[in-house]
């Protein structure tokens, strides 16, 4: 097995994973019934990027796993995704910020990812780059209506991102098998997209008329498998069915 | 107007009605008519969204990707059918947000089944399977109804809603074919499910107080009872066929009538259940009100920005 | 309840290009921007469109029903304006 390229593939697939999750969380409990529909619709883009890099890692791997055994049969640590997308949905505009700064960087990531020379990949970014184009989009218009919109509302985006930002610099980290990966041609160099991406969002934070959080001090481990204390009950969910009646199918 | 040219409009108007014409929201009709749409079709639609909670339930925790995907997908279906119909509601000349109070209040009734709780993922093929087959058959005849923008958005709904029962009965269907414990999911969740399904086609013929009058209006086609008789019938086998029991010890295939008898239907059990006192309508209700309460700051911020936008908009022009 | 609550929308949708846009329904958003997200959202989830318009309700001024005798009746009995008025041989074909 190519044991790089299957990690590689799992540490992109899980950030739709967990944030799909997140995002589903919210179906019927959304602030108006329009804004319930777009939310399901992010979450079910990304549950669908999910499935088509698992089906991917399945042939990699393989032997006899499938795309759900790798969704939902790992260990806690064993799934490497950023902090960021597991952040839970404490507000609505805690789930817009965070929405919004991985949408960014999703989107940046996707336009590098359509060149690697592995050309399943590249075919799933291609396919994914709208969603995501659409996801970015969204977001920001919120982080803007938000933003520029009540004081209420200002409070509430701006400490949403105060609090999200200290996940962002992971977004740019590189993990044994990024690096491998790059070499190979086959992976984005992250390391690349970290000062677009700031400019990209604070640009967009001024526009809102928000202030750029200042802090330097930064949280990371999601990538190593080692993660807030929120990922664990998200698992508990998300693992529920498969962990209680095992082996069987759906 | 006088009494008299009233009566005279109302004529004309039941005379249109039964000629298969369609009433639209600018056209004259009797108070009553859109007393009775308004409260039906709000009903309808607020059915449809505290009908994505008992769903949305297990979206976390469905078994695989696929299932979630499409749970999800159809969670979603709902949402819009709520939208669909409060929107045609709102012609008749009321808000969305009234009908939200209604609602909220207690004031409009949304459908009893939804009260019940969804305790295990079987739960998911018995609501696909049961409730969405038999809100279609309620539907699917509202299709032609006389109101021009209820029958628009049911056209709508009823397309959109064929793979809702489908993605049910596949769920069901692989609990029955699968291990021991799977299938004592999916009879578990019939058992539980099948009488509320039956008394969600409505009460008997014998105690239902509206249905003369929808008749007419094409709000109903069929009384409560043929249509429940129809599930019933066009139920059974499909339980047959995967190995399942319907649970009623009463139930026997009436040749002569060519159609299923069924046993007695716990009545009081309904009526408890809309009267509120259900298992679950103090969380249904608790998770609509809570929605919108918590929603009124995004709400106003998106209208306090569009309201900053189009000033600011004005003054570049002049 | 909210001060001020999200306008009404009509919503327009061309299915293909080559047909018009046909009135699909309606929401609620606060802007623009947001009726059309919405109703990419909720009236295209299932590929029904390539092109979407928005308008506010408000904006949209109807005939009135009560009139439809003055307006639509008169057109009735216009029977030349449609091609079957005319008698022509049965030999004339293409015409």
């Amino acid at each position: 097995m190519k044991e790089n390229l299957y990690n590689y593939i799992l540490g992109i697939a899980d950030n739709s994973l967990i944030l799909g999750q997140r995002m589903g969380e919210l179906c019927g409990h959304g602030p108006s019934l329009e804004t319930d529909i777009a939310c399901t619709n992010i979450s079910l883009d990304l549950l669908g990027q999910v499935r088509s890099y698992f089906q991917y890692a399945v042939k990699i791997a393989g032997d006899d796993r499938t795309e759900d055994d790798i969704a939902m049969l790992r260990k806690e640590r064993d799934y490497k995704n950023v902090l960021l997308v597991e952040q839970p949905n404490l507000n609505f505009a805690h789930t817009i910020g965070r929405q919004f700064l991985f949408d960014v960087y999703h989107l940046a990531f996707l336009a590098e990812l359509q060149k690697s020379t592995d050309l399943t990949l590249s075919a799933i970014a291609n396919k994914c780059i709208k969603e995501v184009s659409y996801h970015e989009r969204f977001s920001s218009d919120w982080v803007k209506r938000l933003g520029d919109g009540t004081a209420e509302s200002k409070e509430k985006i701006q400490e949403a991102i105060n609090d999200l930002w200290t996940y962002t610099d992971e977004l740019f980290h590189q993990t044994k098998a990024d690096k491998a990966m790059v070499l190979e041609c086959v992976g984005v160099d992250v390391t690349k997209l970290k000062d677009n991406y700031y400019k990209r969002v604070k640009d967009l934070l001024e526009e809102a008329t928000l202030q750029i959080p200042d802090s330097k001090w930064f949280q990371k481990g999601g990538k190593e498998g080692i993660h807030t204390e929120h990922l664990g009950y998200l698992l508990t969910d998300l693992q529920y069915m498969q962990r209680t009646y095992p082996n069987m199918e759906w | 107007m006088s009494k008299e040219q009233i009566k005279n409009l109302e004529t004309q108007f039941e005379a249109r009605i039964a000629r298969d014409e369609k009433i639209e929201p600018k056209d004259w009709m009797p108070e009553k008519y859109r007393k009775t749409h308004i409260r039906q079709m709000s009903q309808h639609a607020h059915s449809e969204i505290v009908g994505m909670l008992p769903e949305s339930n297990w979206i976390t925790r469905a078994p695989s990707l696929r299932r979630k995907v499409a749970l999800l997908a159809k969670v979603q279906d709902e949402a819009g059918h709520g939208l669909y119909l409060y929107s045609a509601t709102e012609t008749l000349g009321i808000s969305r947000e009234e009908l939200y109070n209604q609602l909220h209040t207690g004031a409009a009734k949304y459908s009893s089944i939804f009260n019940y709780p969804t305790v295990t993922w079987a739960d998911m093929g018995a609501i696909g399977w049961l409730v969405d087959g038999a809100a279609i058959i309620n539907q699917v005849p509202l299709c032609s109804t006389s109101y021009g923008p209820y029958a628009r958005a049911m056209v709508r709904v009823c397309k959109e809603e064929s793979f809702h029962q489908r993605q049910g009965y596949e769920i069901m269907m692989k609990l029955a074919n699968g291990t021991m414990e799977q299938k004592d999911l999916a009879q578990d969740a019939l058992n539980r499910w099948w009488w509320p399904s039956l008394m969600m086609l409505g009460p008997t013929d014998a105690e239902s107080i509206h249905t003369e009058q929808s008749m007419k209006w094409k709000l109903k086609r069929k009384s409560n009872d043929d249509l429940r008789q129809q599930f019933i019938d066009q139920t059974v086998p499909q339980a047959e066929l995967i190995g399942l029991t319907i649970p009623d010890p009463d139930l026997k295939w009436n040749d002569e009538r060519g159609s299923y008898d069924y046993g007695k239907i716990n009545w009081e059990e309904f009526w408890q259940v809309v009267k509120g006192h259900g298992p679950c309508n103090k969380e249904r209700m608790r998770a609509r009100v809570g929605a919108w309460e918590e929603g009124e700051w995004v709400r106003d911020a998106a209208m306090a920005y569009a309201e900053k936008k189009q000033e600011r908009k004005e003054k570049q022009v002049v | 309840m909210s001060k001020k609550n999200w306008p009404i929308w009509e919503i327009f949708v061309r299915s293909k290009n080559g047909l018009e846009h046909r009135h699909f329904g309606s929401l609620h958003a606060a802007d623009a921007e947001m009726a059309l997200e919405n109703a990419r959202d909720v009236y295209t989830r299932r590929n029904e469109g390539v092109s979407i318009w928005v308008i506010e309700s408000k904006h949209i001024t109807a005939s009135n029903p009560d009139n439809n005798g003055e307006l639509f009746e008169p057109a009735q009995d216009k029977v030349y304006r449609h091609p079957t008025f005319y008698d022509l041989p049965d030999e004339v074909k293409h015409m």
